[in-house]
């Protein structure tokens, strides 16, 4: 068995990272803005002593008066038709709990599901008592979200068959806002897996299935996935953090070209700080020769 | 043996309003929301921040209109020249009271309702100043996490020499032997105090020069730490666009 150490000063980000020559102000909680004379206190920023002053780390951002400071990293905030990846921590009345790595867990509404037996419907006491037959703690399911709550929390939707309760895979957590927003987030890649990408910064790697079931609330543990496809989704897995610890956008095209540099390695050497390195760099540079 | 020689030299070499070299690295962990790793001279330490997110412990007592706090602070048994049996004990969970005290000062928990932000932090290499190196290390794993905190929140030490001359940021040496230590806890821009602790009794004439000498520590210390958080934000920040919504490769 091979063993690999390497040094922590091995592990560094720059040399990947988009350099920038010239950086923006980058204010400091507590580090004053401007003078609030004429300006809107925004996301990020209060009001102290008639000066505008930062609450996050972050850059500023004006729009017209507004002024905000956004952080680099905070927790999801959710915002109407993200596709999310969450799980059910709880059950209570007429809806489940479930957590979406958002500062509050969301709920999913018994009547924002899709229950065998069409579009009409009613739900009644039946329903409510079978619920955890549907999901139960601990489910994984991908949802839309639906609204926005005046306290931050979300509630969801799963009225559509893409979305639906999730079987055997992989999660992959990452920061939310590596997600990079697009038309979809379904996507079946040319490997054989399909993966999911949540905005919420959780991502579900899956053997692709054509024959789903359509309302989505069974789904098959027992199936044995080949080892083909089991190594497939860990390549994916495994080339997901690589681009996740160099700070890189996930979206399709960034994913497809990691795995297409990813091949002349071997699934477990893809672990290695050498290799994640030289995959999230050679990334990183297709994808500005493509956008150059 | 003297805490300050003839020629003005503490025990580890520098002078008496010297600090110890300060080094740091954030967003150390991938599982926390904010982590940091801090370095006072000898002394070592790791911050975790986990949150905001759903309550999980004690709901019915949490208040419906802000944040809770929650703390812990550990010592990892190998982190003394003497090995410690337990990483917690009562010693512990008086500096994590203290520690929350410290934080909720400067956290602005009225923007995270019904929220948990738990702050974690564990010293690692113990050489004097614990609780302040590790109010520091939170302080920039808040930062890391993005949570919105009015100002940073600085913690330094101080002792008196020969009963007479102040000693800035001691070393373990120096607690143990010498007099008096002084910890301040401040809001390094408005000034405010938010904790202040001496570990026996002090005169009242030697308060002064010793609590000026831990401030102005205080403020040596914010302005180094600021200089590290831009430089760390410097480096990662154009590959996350500066965290604003418009993406382009």
């Amino acid at each position: 068995m091979n063993i690999s150490i390497s040094l922590a000063s091995k592990k560094t980000r720059h040399a990947v990272l988009k350099p920038s020559s010239n950086p923006p102000i980058i204010f400091t909680p507590g580090e004053k803005i401007r003078d609030q004379t004429g300006f809107m206190r925004g996301h990020g920023t209060y009001v102290s002593a008639g000066s505008l002053k930062a609450t996050v780390a972050g850059v500023e951002q004006n729009i017209n008066k507004l002024v905000t400071v956004s952080p680099l990293r905070c927790r999801y905030n959710g915002e109407i038709g993200d596709v999310v990846i969450a799980r059910v921590t709880e059950l209570v009345h007429k809806r489940w709990k479930v957590d979406i790595n958002a500062r509050l867990d969301a709920v999913l509404l018994l009547t924002s599901i899709q229950l065998p037996g069409g579009e009409l419907r009613r739900r009644g006491m039946e329903d409510e008592q079978s619920m955890r037959s549907y999901l139960s703690e601990g489910d994984l399911i991908s949802a839309e979200v639906h609204s926005v709550f005046a306290d931050g929390s979300l509630s969801l939707h799963m009225r559509s068959l893409k979305y639906g309760k999730l079987g055997q895979g992989v999660l992959v957590k990452v920061q939310s806002n590596l997600i990079k927003r697009s038309k979809n987030h379904f996507h079946n890649l040319s490997a054989g897996v399909s993966v999911i990408l949540g905005n919420n910064g959780y991502i579900w790697i899956e053997p692709t299935n054509d024959n789903k079931d359509p309302v989505g609330f069974e789904v098959d543990l027992q199936q044995v996935v080949d080892i083909g496809d089991r190594q497939t989704i860990s390549r994916v897995r495994n080339v997901v953090l690589a681009l996740s610890y160099y700070k890189m956008l996930i979206y399709d095209t960034s994913i497809q070209y990691a795995l297409e540099e990813s091949n002349k390695y071997t699934v477990s050497d893809l672990l290695t700080a050498e290799a994640c390195y030289d995959i999230a760099n050679l990334t990183r540079h297709r994808l500005q020769a493509m956008g150059e | 043996m003297d805490l300050l020689s003839r020629q003005g030299l503490r025990t580890d070499g520098r002078r008496s309003g010297e600090l110890r070299r300060i080094r740091c690295k954030m967003g150390v962990f991938n599982q926390p929301d904010g982590s940091a790793y801090l370095e006072q001279g000898n002394t070592k330490v790791v911050a975790a921040i986990y949150g905001p997110h759903e309550i999980r412990t004690n709901r019915a007592k949490a208040p419906n209109d802000s944040a809770v706090i929650n703390c812990q602070y550990s010592m990892a048994t190998f982190s003394r020249s003497e090995r410690k049996r337990r990483p917690r004990d009562n010693k512990s969970a008086e500096l994590t009271l203290h520690l929350k005290q410290a934080m909720a000062t400067a956290i602005k928990t009225d923007l995270y309702p019904k929220s948990q932000i738990d702050i974690f932090v564990q010293v690692l290499q113990s050489d004097g100043g614990n609780y302040s190196v590790c109010v520091n290390a939170a302080t920039l794993a808040l930062i890391d996490a993005g949570i919105a905190m009015e100002e940073f929140v600085i913690s330094c030490t101080s002792s008196l020499a020969n009963g007479e001359t102040p000693l800035v940021d001691i070393s373990h040496l120096e607690e143990t032997m010498g007099g008096p230590s002084l910890t301040v806890a401040i809001l390094p821009i408005s000034g405010k105090i938010a904790m202040l602790e001496t570990s026996q009794r002090i005169h009242i004439n030697h308060l002064e020069p010793v609590l000026t000498e831990a401030v102005r520590g205080c403020r040596y210390i914010y302005e180094n730490l600021n200089k590290i958080i831009k430089k760390h934000y410097e480096e990662i920040g154009g590959a996350l666009n500066w965290g604003t919504e418009e993406y382009n490769i």
